[in-house]
């Protein structure tokens, strides 16, 4: 069991919250003009990084609201966690170490 | 090679058991190949056996990162079906179980295929139409599949509690010809056989990066044993397919989750067939050695960690004990996990790339095992032939683009 540190209400157990995938995927902002290719990247294209991922989350048993984290998909330790609308932040060797 | 029979197996008895062969070379790697296979597991070793046995490709080889049967192939809960929904996938599925029938023979070497059956319970009203939906459309398809009253049920498997339990069971749907294989010997078997017409397997080899010539084709891989060359290069790396195939530039509608199983500690022989639940969320079968198998559902967040959440593997054994009451009582001995290549519609990929010379089989998600002999068939003949076999046509990277999904979300063994 993780121990996710929710941006608004602070560590609770990974049981409250559900994963959402991958962050960061905008929509095509006019999917009319997307080509074949780029819609079927939008919809299932992912980057399934085996290391540092930014993802989603979603905090569905406690203040409902999403945000973002960075994990290392090696070890499942969670480097940060980041409001929606925020830029990932960036991962010192030193933090990486210590988080 | 060193033909295994009754005969010799009373004859190595009788003198102490010596003078047995290893089964397979250490091979060293050449500077080129005409084939490579990468990953070392069932997959991959069987693709490498029917290039050469039914291709003559015998200057083939297997790359694995670490030792044969070492990742899923090792991992798995050994389940064999072929109770999916769609034509394609009917036709695929069944494939690799008529192979299964033989495969002993063919490898002479025993991999305990048992046809003990397959059970997959019913649960709730659409369970039940989904069931039977499910076993018309396999019958249609010349796939057995039969339906089961609560009653019929429990006469093939008497420890089952069909009553009294919060999803009480409707019926069942019961494919005779499914069962369990020793996922180790399917390993060990191919990686013998395809010894012995010539291919090299090679361990411990890890592959860094795929080179491509001028014209940007694949021509070789990047290992840390060195440069190996060969103008075809199939891969067939599970969990890693998404790593591997980033190296030739190829990305994948792919997303690799642990997926957990658990063994009890061993018993006598009291549970006759597979059950599988799919409302409730576990299945389970016995091992030839007594061990109980029971399997989970993916953990919920990607990962490359082999390991996964306790609570996934508790939600599975509540499951199990509401089932079947009298392994309430059971220990378990060990838990696992490996790293399942999940795609969007929950069907494998087998096919060629948009880099000319590399072939992919991926995708099979929390279902690859049942399915070794037919993909690694396949995939061998989609390199030969550098062009897809009849079955594995519509299983390509494409259908994701153009539309031609083939869903088997709802006919897996669990809702994911």
């Amino acid at each position: 069991m993780l121990l996710i540190n929710c941006p608004y209400c602070g560590e609770r157990p990974e049981l409250e919250f559900v994963h959402g995938g991958q962050a960061h995927i905008a929509r095509p902002g006019n999917p009319a003009e997307c080509s074949d290719q780029q819609w079927a990247d939008y919809l299932y294209r992912r980057d399934n990084i085996k290391g540092v991922h930014a993802e989603r989350w979603r905090h569905t048993h406690g203040c409902g609201r999403f945000f973002n984290a960075l994990r290392d998909t090696t070890s499942d330790l969670f480097l940060a966690t980041y409001k929606v609308g925020e830029r990932p932040p960036a991962q010192s060797q030193q933090k990486r170490a210590t988080a | 090679m060193q033909r295994f029979s009754g005969l010799s197996l009373i004859r190595r008895g009788l003198t102490g058991q010596r003078g047995w062969q290893p089964q397979w070379r250490q091979a060293e790697p050449k500077a080129a190949y005409d084939a490579i296979i990468v990953g070392g597991g069932g997959h991959g070793l069987g693709a490498a056996f029917y290039l050469a046995k039914e291709h003559g490709l015998t200057r083939v080889a297997v790359v694995e990162k670490g030792w044969i049967g070492g990742g899923n192939t090792g991992r798995n809960t050994t389940i064999i079906r072929s109770n999916y929904l769609f034509d394609e996938s009917a036709a695929l599925y069944d494939h690799s179980v008529q192979l299964w029938e033989t495969l002993s023979q063919v490898l002479n070497y025993n991999v305990m295929f048992s046809q003990r059956g397959v059970m997959m319970l019913a649960h709730t009203v659409h369970d039940v139409q989904v069931s039977q939906r499910h076993v018309h459309a396999n019958r249609a398809n010349g796939v057995d599949n039969e339906w089961l009253t609560p009653e019929e049920a429990r006469a093939i498997c008497p420890l089952l509690q069909t009553d009294d339990i919060r999803y009480p069971v409707l019926g069942a749907a019961f494919q005779r010809r499914g069962g369990t294989a020793r996922h180790d010997a399917v390993a060990w078997g191919f990686a013998r056989a395809a010894d012995a017409l010539g291919v090299d397997i090679i361990e411990n080899c890890e592959v860094l990066g795929i080179r491509r010539d001028s014209h940007g084709a694949a021509c070789g891989i990047e290992t840390t044993r060195g440069f190996i060359g060969a103008p075809k290069i199939g891969v067939s790396a599970a969990g890693h397919s998404s790593v591997i195939m980033k190296m030739a530039g190829v990305e994948l509608p792919i997303e690799s989750y642990p997926l957990q199983a658990l063994v009890s500690e061993p018993v006598k022989p009291i549970f006759p067939c597979v059950v599988m639940s799919n409302t409730i969320h576990a299945y389970i079968s016995q091992s030839d050695k007594g061990e109980m198998v029971i399997g989970a559902g993916t953990d919920a967040y990607t990962s490359y960690t082999q390991r996964g959440g306790l609570h996934i593997s508790r939600h599975a054994l509540e499951a199990i004990c509401e089932l079947f009451p009298m392994f309430r009582r059971l220990r378990m001995l060990r838990n696992w996990g490996g790293i399942v290549d999940v795609t969007p519609d929950r069907s494998p990929i087998i096919a060629k790339t948009p880099v000319p010379g590399l072939y992919v089989n991926c995708g099979w998600g929390t279902g690859g095992f049942k399915a070794t002999p037919g993909a690694a068939h396949l995939l061998a003949w989609t390199i030969a032939h550098d062009a897809p076999h009849p079955i594995n046509a519509p299983f390509t990277i494409e259908r994701f683009r153009d539309g031609n999904l083939i869903d088997e979300a709802a006919a897996a063994a669990v809702a994911h």
